[in-house]
Protein backbone atom coordinates (compact mmCIF):
# COMPACT_ATOMS: atom_id res chain seq x y z
CA UNK A 1 0.00 0.00 0.00
CA UNK A 2 1.17 3.46 -0.62
CA UNK A 3 1.36 5.96 2.27
CA UNK A 4 -1.71 7.46 0.42
CA UNK A 5 -3.84 4.35 0.67
CA UNK A 6 -2.56 3.82 3.98
CA UNK A 7 -3.43 6.76 5.51
CA UNK A 8 -6.70 7.09 3.39
CA UNK A 9 -7.59 3.75 4.58
CA UNK A 10 -7.24 4.24 8.15
CA UNK A 11 -9.38 4.81 10.70
CA UNK A 12 -8.60 8.96 10.74
CA UNK A 13 -8.43 8.77 7.21
CA UNK A 14 -11.70 7.76 6.24
CA UNK A 15 -13.24 10.06 8.82
CA UNK A 16 -10.85 12.44 6.31
CA UNK A 17 -12.65 11.59 3.45
CA UNK A 18 -16.13 11.50 5.40
CA UNK A 19 -15.05 15.79 6.24
CA UNK A 20 -13.92 16.66 3.29
CA UNK A 21 -17.02 15.22 1.33
CA UNK A 22 -19.52 16.33 3.76
CA UNK A 23 -17.85 19.89 3.64
CA UNK A 24 -18.13 19.97 -0.06
CA UNK A 25 -21.72 18.83 -0.21
CA UNK A 26 -22.37 21.81 2.43
CA UNK A 27 -20.44 24.13 0.12
CA UNK A 28 -23.23 22.54 -2.63
CA UNK A 29 -26.20 22.73 -0.71
CA UNK A 30 -25.61 26.30 0.00
CA UNK A 31 -25.32 27.01 -3.72
CA UNK A 32 -28.05 24.86 -4.57
CA UNK A 33 -30.50 26.34 -1.87
CA UNK A 34 -29.34 30.19 -2.52
CA UNK A 35 -29.85 29.15 -6.81
CA UNK A 36 -33.08 27.52 -5.88
CA UNK A 37 -34.99 30.54 -3.99
CA UNK A 38 -35.50 31.61 -7.33
CA UNK A 39 -38.67 29.58 -7.32
CA UNK A 40 -39.96 31.81 -4.84
CA UNK A 41 -40.14 34.71 -7.79
CA UNK A 42 -43.56 35.28 -9.38
CA UNK A 43 -42.60 35.40 -13.26
CA UNK A 44 -43.82 32.13 -13.75
CA UNK A 45 -40.71 30.15 -13.38
CA UNK A 46 -38.38 32.44 -16.41
CA UNK A 47 -35.23 33.30 -14.07
CA UNK A 48 -35.58 29.76 -12.93
CA UNK A 49 -35.88 28.19 -15.97
CA UNK A 50 -32.59 30.12 -17.37
CA UNK A 51 -30.69 28.96 -13.91
CA UNK A 52 -31.50 25.56 -14.78
CA UNK A 53 -30.50 25.60 -18.08
CA UNK A 54 -27.14 27.65 -17.13
CA UNK A 55 -26.66 24.85 -14.49
CA UNK A 56 -27.00 22.06 -16.78
CA UNK A 57 -24.87 23.38 -19.87
CA UNK A 58 -22.00 25.47 -17.91
CA UNK A 59 -18.76 23.58 -18.48
CA UNK A 60 -17.53 25.05 -14.82
CA UNK A 61 -20.69 23.86 -13.10
CA UNK A 62 -20.40 20.34 -14.98
CA UNK A 63 -17.30 19.75 -13.55
CA UNK A 64 -18.50 20.89 -9.62
CA UNK A 65 -21.84 18.81 -10.37
CA UNK A 66 -18.64 15.76 -10.89
CA UNK A 67 -17.67 16.38 -7.99
CA UNK A 68 -20.91 16.82 -6.05
CA UNK A 69 -22.10 12.87 -7.41
CA UNK A 70 -18.35 11.51 -6.27
CA UNK A 71 -18.80 13.74 -2.45
CA UNK A 72 -22.04 12.02 -2.65
CA UNK A 73 -20.74 8.36 -3.64
CA UNK A 74 -17.22 8.79 -1.24
CA UNK A 75 -19.73 10.14 1.83
CA UNK A 76 -21.99 7.01 1.00
CA UNK A 77 -19.29 4.39 0.76
CA UNK A 78 -16.87 5.55 3.43
CA UNK A 79 -19.46 5.70 5.44
CA UNK A 80 -20.46 2.02 4.84
CA UNK A 81 -17.26 0.96 5.40
CA UNK A 82 -16.58 2.96 8.91
CA UNK A 83 -19.77 1.66 9.83
CA UNK A 84 -18.52 -1.84 9.51
CA UNK A 85 -15.63 -1.07 11.32
CA UNK A 86 -17.50 0.35 14.19
CA UNK A 87 -19.98 -2.43 14.58
CA UNK A 88 -16.74 -5.12 14.61
CA UNK A 89 -15.47 -3.31 17.28
CA UNK A 90 -18.03 -4.33 19.47
CA UNK A 91 -19.10 -7.20 18.54
CA UNK A 92 -21.10 -7.99 22.31
CA UNK A 93 -23.49 -5.16 23.39
CA UNK A 94 -24.25 -4.38 26.76
CA UNK A 95 -27.57 -5.57 28.55
CA UNK A 96 -27.85 -1.37 30.10
CA UNK A 97 -26.97 1.05 27.62
CA UNK A 98 -28.28 4.52 29.25
CA UNK A 99 -27.33 7.00 26.40
CA UNK A 100 -24.76 9.19 27.64
CA UNK A 101 -25.01 13.24 27.26
CA UNK A 102 -25.07 12.84 23.55
CA UNK A 103 -27.14 14.15 20.71
CA UNK A 104 -29.57 11.99 19.33
CA UNK A 105 -28.08 12.98 15.89
CA UNK A 106 -24.53 12.15 16.54
CA UNK A 107 -25.83 8.48 17.69
CA UNK A 108 -27.45 8.10 14.46
CA UNK A 109 -25.80 9.63 11.52
CA UNK A 110 -25.88 6.41 9.98
CA UNK A 111 -29.52 5.89 10.18
CA UNK A 112 -30.18 9.86 8.88
CA UNK A 113 -27.75 9.83 6.28
CA UNK A 114 -29.25 6.56 4.80
CA UNK A 115 -33.11 8.87 4.95
CA UNK A 116 -31.55 11.15 3.03
CA UNK A 117 -29.89 9.16 0.39
CA UNK A 118 -32.89 7.66 -0.63
CA UNK A 119 -34.80 10.97 -0.84
CA UNK A 120 -31.51 11.81 -2.73
CA UNK A 121 -32.48 8.95 -5.09
CA UNK A 122 -36.44 10.31 -5.30
CA UNK A 123 -35.34 13.91 -5.61
CA UNK A 124 -33.03 13.46 -8.40
CA UNK A 125 -35.36 10.95 -10.44
CA UNK A 126 -37.75 14.05 -10.16
CA UNK A 127 -35.81 16.79 -11.47
CA UNK A 128 -32.27 16.03 -12.29
CA UNK A 129 -33.35 12.95 -14.48
CA UNK A 130 -36.47 15.13 -15.86
CA UNK A 131 -34.25 17.69 -17.02
CA UNK A 132 -31.54 15.82 -18.39
CA UNK A 133 -33.33 13.11 -20.23
CA UNK A 134 -37.25 13.29 -19.65
CA UNK A 135 -40.03 14.03 -21.70
CA UNK A 136 -40.30 17.94 -20.84
CA UNK A 137 -42.38 20.94 -22.07
CA UNK A 138 -39.98 23.90 -23.69
CA UNK A 139 -40.72 28.02 -23.28
CA UNK A 140 -39.38 30.73 -24.89
CA UNK A 141 -37.97 33.85 -23.46
CA UNK A 142 -36.96 36.60 -26.03
CA UNK A 143 -36.39 34.30 -29.11
CA UNK A 144 -34.29 31.35 -26.67
CA UNK A 145 -35.78 28.03 -26.19
CA UNK A 146 -35.42 26.87 -22.37
CA UNK A 147 -36.91 23.41 -20.96
CA UNK A 148 -39.35 24.02 -18.78
CA UNK A 149 -38.65 22.45 -15.77
CA UNK A 150 -40.76 24.95 -13.41
CA UNK A 151 -43.61 23.59 -14.94
CA UNK A 152 -42.49 20.14 -13.70
CA UNK A 153 -41.53 21.96 -10.64
CA UNK A 154 -45.25 23.24 -10.08
CA UNK A 155 -46.71 19.97 -11.26
CA UNK A 156 -44.59 17.73 -8.43
CA UNK A 157 -45.73 19.77 -5.86
CA UNK A 158 -49.47 19.75 -6.65
CA UNK A 159 -49.24 16.27 -4.92
CA UNK A 160 -49.71 16.92 -0.90
CA UNK A 161 -47.70 13.47 -0.33
CA UNK A 162 -44.86 14.96 -2.23
CA UNK A 163 -44.56 17.96 -0.31
CA UNK A 164 -44.96 16.18 2.87
CA UNK A 165 -41.85 14.08 1.84
CA UNK A 166 -39.61 16.77 1.09
CA UNK A 167 -40.68 18.53 4.41
CA UNK A 168 -39.79 15.64 6.55
CA UNK A 169 -36.66 15.12 4.51
CA UNK A 170 -35.32 18.28 5.27
CA UNK A 171 -36.18 17.77 8.94
CA UNK A 172 -33.68 14.81 8.80
CA UNK A 173 -31.47 16.84 6.70
CA UNK A 174 -31.62 19.13 9.73
CA UNK A 175 -30.46 16.83 12.31
CA UNK A 176 -27.97 15.12 10.07
CA UNK A 177 -26.47 18.61 9.64
CA UNK A 178 -26.56 19.81 13.20
CA UNK A 179 -23.99 17.15 13.88
CA UNK A 180 -22.30 16.75 10.63
CA UNK A 181 -21.21 20.57 10.26
CA UNK A 182 -19.41 20.92 13.67
CA UNK A 183 -18.08 17.61 13.61
CA UNK A 184 -16.20 17.94 9.94
CA UNK A 185 -13.86 20.20 11.27
CA UNK A 186 -13.35 18.37 14.34
CA UNK A 187 -11.96 15.71 12.35
CA UNK A 188 -10.13 18.02 9.94
CA UNK A 189 -8.11 18.94 13.44
CA UNK A 190 -9.63 22.15 13.54
CA UNK A 191 -10.67 22.59 17.10
CA UNK A 192 -9.17 25.90 18.51
CA UNK A 193 -10.43 28.18 21.71
CA UNK A 194 -11.13 31.04 19.50
CA UNK A 195 -12.78 29.34 16.31
CA UNK A 196 -14.46 26.90 17.66
CA UNK A 197 -17.67 28.23 19.30
CA UNK A 198 -17.92 30.30 16.10
CA UNK A 199 -18.04 26.84 13.61
CA UNK A 200 -20.47 25.36 16.59
CA UNK A 201 -22.86 28.59 16.08
CA UNK A 202 -22.43 28.55 12.54
CA UNK A 203 -23.63 25.23 12.34
CA UNK A 204 -26.86 25.42 14.83
CA UNK A 205 -27.70 28.15 12.18
CA UNK A 206 -26.91 26.64 9.15
CA UNK A 207 -28.70 23.28 10.20
CA UNK A 208 -31.87 25.34 10.87
CA UNK A 209 -32.07 28.05 8.07
CA UNK A 210 -30.72 26.35 4.84
CA UNK A 211 -33.13 23.20 5.48
CA UNK A 212 -36.14 26.02 6.21
CA UNK A 213 -35.23 27.44 3.15
CA UNK A 214 -35.58 24.06 0.84
CA UNK A 215 -39.03 23.56 2.81
CA UNK A 216 -40.26 26.30 2.16
CA UNK A 217 -39.98 26.15 -1.68
CA UNK A 218 -42.17 22.92 -1.94
CA UNK A 219 -45.24 24.34 0.35
CA UNK A 220 -44.70 27.85 -1.01
CA UNK A 221 -45.43 26.29 -4.77
CA UNK A 222 -48.24 24.09 -3.28
CA UNK A 223 -50.08 26.75 -1.65
CA UNK A 224 -49.81 29.13 -4.48
CA UNK A 225 -49.76 27.00 -7.71
CA UNK A 226 -52.88 24.89 -6.86
CA UNK B 1 -28.83 -0.83 51.88
CA UNK B 2 -30.60 -3.65 50.14
CA UNK B 3 -29.40 -4.14 46.59
CA UNK B 4 -30.21 -6.52 44.03
CA UNK B 5 -27.24 -7.07 41.59
CA UNK B 6 -27.21 -8.58 38.30
CA UNK B 7 -23.75 -9.26 37.58
CA UNK B 8 -22.14 -10.46 34.16
CA UNK B 9 -20.61 -14.21 35.09
CA UNK B 10 -18.64 -15.92 32.65
CA UNK B 11 -16.30 -18.62 33.10
CA UNK B 12 -13.54 -17.68 30.34
CA UNK B 13 -13.15 -16.30 26.82
CA UNK B 14 -14.55 -19.15 25.21
CA UNK B 15 -17.67 -19.27 27.44
CA UNK B 16 -20.83 -17.65 26.13
CA UNK B 17 -21.85 -16.12 29.74
CA UNK B 18 -24.63 -14.66 31.43
CA UNK B 19 -26.30 -12.20 34.22
CA UNK B 20 -26.74 -14.07 37.18
CA UNK B 21 -28.86 -12.10 39.85
CA UNK B 22 -27.70 -11.83 43.60
CA UNK B 23 -29.65 -9.80 46.31
CA UNK B 24 -27.33 -8.01 48.70
CA UNK B 25 -27.99 -6.70 52.32
CA UNK B 26 -26.25 -4.68 54.67
CA UNK B 27 -24.43 -2.17 52.56
CA UNK B 28 -23.42 1.17 54.10
CA UNK B 29 -23.60 4.22 51.74
CA UNK B 30 -20.13 5.01 52.71
CA UNK B 31 -18.67 1.90 51.09
CA UNK B 32 -17.00 2.15 48.29
CA UNK B 33 -18.45 0.02 45.15
CA UNK B 34 -15.44 -2.34 45.27
CA UNK B 35 -16.01 -2.56 49.03
CA UNK B 36 -19.40 -3.44 48.44
CA UNK B 37 -17.98 -6.21 45.39
CA UNK B 38 -15.71 -7.54 48.24
CA UNK B 39 -18.99 -8.06 50.95
CA UNK B 40 -20.71 -9.81 47.76
CA UNK B 41 -17.59 -12.01 47.04
CA UNK B 42 -17.12 -12.88 50.88
CA UNK B 43 -20.26 -13.86 50.99
CA UNK B 44 -20.11 -16.22 47.96
CA UNK B 45 -16.92 -17.44 49.40
CA UNK B 46 -18.63 -18.68 52.27
CA UNK B 47 -21.18 -20.27 50.25
CA UNK B 48 -18.60 -22.43 48.50
CA UNK B 49 -19.26 -20.35 45.40
CA UNK B 50 -16.80 -18.70 42.79
CA UNK B 51 -16.11 -15.01 43.95
CA UNK B 52 -16.97 -12.96 41.08
CA UNK B 53 -13.66 -11.35 39.33
CA UNK B 54 -13.02 -8.14 38.47
CA UNK B 55 -10.42 -6.04 38.19
CA UNK B 56 -8.48 -3.42 40.85
CA UNK B 57 -5.23 -2.22 41.93
CA UNK B 58 -4.68 0.99 43.74
CA UNK B 59 -7.81 2.29 44.77
CA UNK B 60 -7.11 5.49 44.83
CA UNK B 61 -8.16 6.56 41.50
CA UNK B 62 -4.87 6.81 39.60
CA UNK B 63 -3.72 3.63 38.65
CA UNK B 64 -6.81 2.92 35.98
CA UNK B 65 -7.04 -0.75 37.08
CA UNK B 66 -10.56 -1.05 38.07
CA UNK B 67 -13.30 -0.96 35.26
CA UNK B 68 -16.99 -2.12 35.65
CA UNK B 69 -20.08 -1.04 33.29
CA UNK B 70 -22.22 -0.13 35.95
CA UNK B 71 -26.60 0.56 35.06
CA UNK B 72 -25.10 1.70 31.79
CA UNK B 73 -21.84 3.86 32.23
CA UNK B 74 -18.54 3.20 32.57
CA UNK B 75 -17.70 3.68 36.28
CA UNK B 76 -21.29 3.84 36.59
CA UNK B 77 -23.34 7.20 37.03
CA UNK B 78 -20.61 9.64 38.64
CA UNK B 79 -17.59 10.97 36.27
CA UNK B 80 -14.85 8.85 38.44
CA UNK B 81 -13.49 5.74 38.33
CA UNK B 82 -14.77 2.74 39.85
CA UNK B 83 -13.04 2.63 42.75
CA UNK B 84 -13.93 6.17 43.90
CA UNK B 85 -17.59 5.52 43.53
CA UNK B 86 -19.57 5.27 46.69
CA UNK B 87 -22.70 3.45 47.43
CA UNK B 88 -24.58 6.90 48.56
CA UNK B 89 -24.73 7.23 44.51
CA UNK B 90 -27.62 4.48 44.23
CA UNK B 91 -30.52 4.56 46.20
CA UNK B 92 -31.70 1.39 49.01
CA UNK B 93 -33.71 -1.32 47.23
CA UNK B 94 -31.73 0.16 43.78
CA UNK B 95 -31.22 -2.76 40.64
CA UNK B 96 -27.41 -2.41 39.93
CA UNK B 97 -26.65 -3.97 36.35
CA UNK B 98 -22.47 -4.93 36.08
CA UNK B 99 -20.95 -6.00 32.71
CA UNK B 100 -17.58 -5.51 31.63
CA UNK B 101 -16.16 -3.54 29.45
CA UNK B 102 -17.54 -4.27 25.84
CA UNK B 103 -15.18 -4.00 22.50
CA UNK B 104 -13.46 -6.67 20.42
CA UNK B 105 -10.32 -5.25 21.33
CA UNK B 106 -11.18 -5.46 24.94
CA UNK B 107 -11.67 -9.61 25.08
CA UNK B 108 -13.60 -10.71 28.16
CA UNK B 109 -11.04 -12.78 30.40
CA UNK B 110 -13.14 -13.75 33.21
CA UNK B 111 -17.04 -12.43 34.77
CA UNK B 112 -15.86 -8.57 34.40
CA UNK B 113 -12.17 -8.56 34.36
CA UNK B 114 -11.23 -8.02 30.47
CA UNK B 115 -7.73 -8.33 28.70
CA UNK B 116 -6.60 -4.69 27.83
CA UNK B 117 -3.49 -5.65 26.66
CA UNK B 118 -4.35 -3.70 23.37
CA UNK B 119 -3.56 -0.24 24.97
CA UNK B 120 -0.51 -1.29 26.37
CA UNK B 121 0.41 -2.44 22.45
CA UNK B 122 -0.63 0.86 21.04
CA UNK B 123 1.76 2.60 23.95
CA UNK B 124 4.49 0.54 23.05
CA UNK B 125 3.73 1.63 18.83
CA UNK B 126 4.89 4.77 19.82
CA UNK B 127 4.19 6.46 23.48
CA UNK B 128 7.66 6.96 24.27
CA UNK B 129 10.89 9.21 24.33
CA UNK B 130 14.34 9.11 23.55
CA UNK B 131 16.71 10.67 26.17
CA UNK B 132 20.27 10.62 26.98
CA UNK B 133 21.78 8.58 29.73
CA UNK B 134 24.25 10.23 31.51
CA UNK B 135 23.38 11.70 34.87
CA UNK B 136 20.11 13.53 36.09
CA UNK B 137 19.69 16.86 34.40
CA UNK B 138 19.07 19.87 36.38
CA UNK B 139 15.06 20.98 36.72
CA UNK B 140 13.90 22.92 34.01
CA UNK B 141 16.50 22.52 32.05
CA UNK B 142 14.43 23.23 28.19
CA UNK B 143 11.95 25.68 29.27
CA UNK B 144 8.67 25.27 28.53
CA UNK B 145 5.55 27.46 28.77
CA UNK B 146 3.83 27.43 31.92
CA UNK B 147 0.21 27.20 29.64
CA UNK B 148 2.00 24.11 27.31
CA UNK B 149 3.12 22.14 30.24
CA UNK B 150 -0.67 22.15 32.06
CA UNK B 151 -2.05 20.86 28.41
CA UNK B 152 0.83 18.46 28.19
CA UNK B 153 -0.47 17.27 31.56
CA UNK B 154 -4.00 17.51 31.19
CA UNK B 155 -3.82 14.63 28.71
CA UNK B 156 -0.81 12.67 30.99
CA UNK B 157 -3.79 12.46 33.50
CA UNK B 158 -5.11 9.73 31.23
CA UNK B 159 -4.67 7.04 33.65
CA UNK B 160 -5.32 4.28 30.96
CA UNK B 161 -8.82 2.60 31.76
CA UNK B 162 -11.07 2.10 28.75
CA UNK B 163 -13.98 3.67 29.67
CA UNK B 164 -13.64 5.88 26.54
CA UNK B 165 -14.00 3.05 24.28
CA UNK B 166 -16.72 1.28 26.67
CA UNK B 167 -19.04 4.55 26.28
CA UNK B 168 -18.10 4.92 22.63
CA UNK B 169 -20.66 3.79 20.67
CA UNK B 170 -17.64 2.48 18.45
CA UNK B 171 -15.94 1.48 20.70
CA UNK B 172 -13.10 3.37 19.70
CA UNK B 173 -9.70 4.42 21.22
CA UNK B 174 -9.45 7.60 19.84
CA UNK B 175 -9.61 9.32 23.39
CA UNK B 176 -7.05 7.27 24.86
CA UNK B 177 -4.62 7.16 21.83
CA UNK B 178 -5.11 11.08 20.92
CA UNK B 179 -4.37 12.12 24.52
CA UNK B 180 -1.05 10.02 24.61
CA UNK B 181 0.33 11.12 21.49
CA UNK B 182 -0.76 14.51 22.73
CA UNK B 183 0.93 14.67 26.25
CA UNK B 184 4.38 13.74 24.22
CA UNK B 185 3.93 16.05 21.06
CA UNK B 186 3.34 19.44 22.72
CA UNK B 187 6.62 18.67 24.97
CA UNK B 188 10.10 19.55 23.50
CA UNK B 189 11.34 16.56 24.92
CA UNK B 190 8.73 14.18 22.66
CA UNK B 191 9.91 16.01 19.12
CA UNK B 192 12.49 13.48 18.19
CA UNK B 193 9.55 10.99 17.57
CA UNK B 194 6.67 13.04 16.55
CA UNK B 195 5.59 12.06 13.74
CA UNK B 196 6.61 8.12 14.02
CA UNK B 197 4.95 8.48 16.84
CA UNK B 198 1.58 9.52 15.50
CA UNK B 199 1.48 6.69 12.32
CA UNK B 200 2.75 4.35 14.36
CA UNK B 201 0.23 4.77 17.19
CA UNK B 202 -2.58 5.20 15.38
CA UNK B 203 -2.10 2.20 12.78
CA UNK B 204 -1.53 0.03 16.36
CA UNK B 205 -5.21 1.43 17.16
CA UNK B 206 -6.38 0.44 13.84
CA UNK B 207 -4.85 -2.88 14.16
CA UNK B 208 -6.03 -3.28 17.38
CA UNK B 209 -9.64 -4.03 15.51
CA UNK B 210 -11.22 -0.32 17.49
CA UNK B 211 -13.73 1.53 15.69
CA UNK B 212 -13.78 4.81 14.42
CA UNK B 213 -14.59 8.34 15.80
CA UNK B 214 -18.13 9.98 15.14
CA UNK B 215 -17.40 13.00 17.56
CA UNK B 216 -20.47 12.02 19.62
CA UNK B 217 -18.54 12.99 22.75
CA UNK B 218 -19.58 10.17 24.64
CA UNK B 219 -15.66 9.31 25.80
CA UNK B 220 -15.66 12.82 27.34
CA UNK B 221 -18.39 12.94 28.79
CA UNK B 222 -17.25 9.45 30.90
CA UNK B 223 -13.93 10.01 30.99
CA UNK B 224 -13.41 9.89 35.22
CA UNK B 225 -9.88 11.86 34.05
CA UNK B 226 -11.58 14.75 32.15
CA UNK B 227 -9.69 14.35 28.89
CA UNK B 228 -11.48 16.78 26.26
CA UNK B 229 -12.36 15.84 22.37
CA UNK B 230 -9.56 18.53 21.68
CA UNK B 231 -7.08 15.92 21.35
CA UNK B 232 -8.70 13.93 19.01
CA UNK B 233 -8.52 17.40 17.38
CA UNK B 234 -5.11 17.40 17.89
CA UNK B 235 -3.92 13.69 16.93
CA UNK B 236 -5.55 14.10 13.76
CA UNK B 237 -3.74 17.34 13.21
CA UNK B 238 -0.55 15.12 14.16
CA UNK B 239 -1.48 12.22 11.86
CA UNK B 240 -2.27 14.47 8.58
CA UNK B 241 0.72 16.48 9.19
CA UNK B 242 2.55 13.06 9.88
CA UNK B 243 1.13 11.57 6.95
CA UNK B 244 2.32 14.33 4.47
CA UNK B 245 5.60 14.76 5.88
CA UNK B 246 7.49 12.06 7.19
CA UNK B 247 9.86 10.18 4.88
CA UNK B 248 7.67 6.56 5.16
CA UNK B 249 6.43 6.28 1.47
Amino acid sequence: MSWVTKTLSSTIGRKLIMALTGLFLILFLTGHVAGNLQLLKSDGGEAFNIYAKFMTTNPAVKLLSYLTYISIIGHVIFSIWLSKTNRAARPVGYGVSTPPSTTISSRNMGILGTIILIFIVVHMQSFWYQMHWGDIPFVTYDGVEYKDLYSIVVFAFQNVWMVIGYVVAMAFLAFHLSHGFASAFQTLGLNHAKYSPAIALIGKIYCIVVPILFASMPVYIYFTQS
Amino acid sequence: MKLTLKIWRQKNASDKGAFVTYPIDGISTDMSFLEMMDVLNEELAIKGEDPVHFDHDCREGICGMCSLYINGHPHGPQQTTTCQLHMRSFSDGETITIEPWRAAAFPVVKDLVVDRGSFDRIIQAGGYVNVNTGGVPDANEIPIPKRVADEAFDSATCIGCGACVAACKNASAMLFTSAKISQLAMLPQGQVERMSRAEKMVAQMDDEGFGACTNTGACEAECPKGISLTNIARMNREYFSASVKSENV
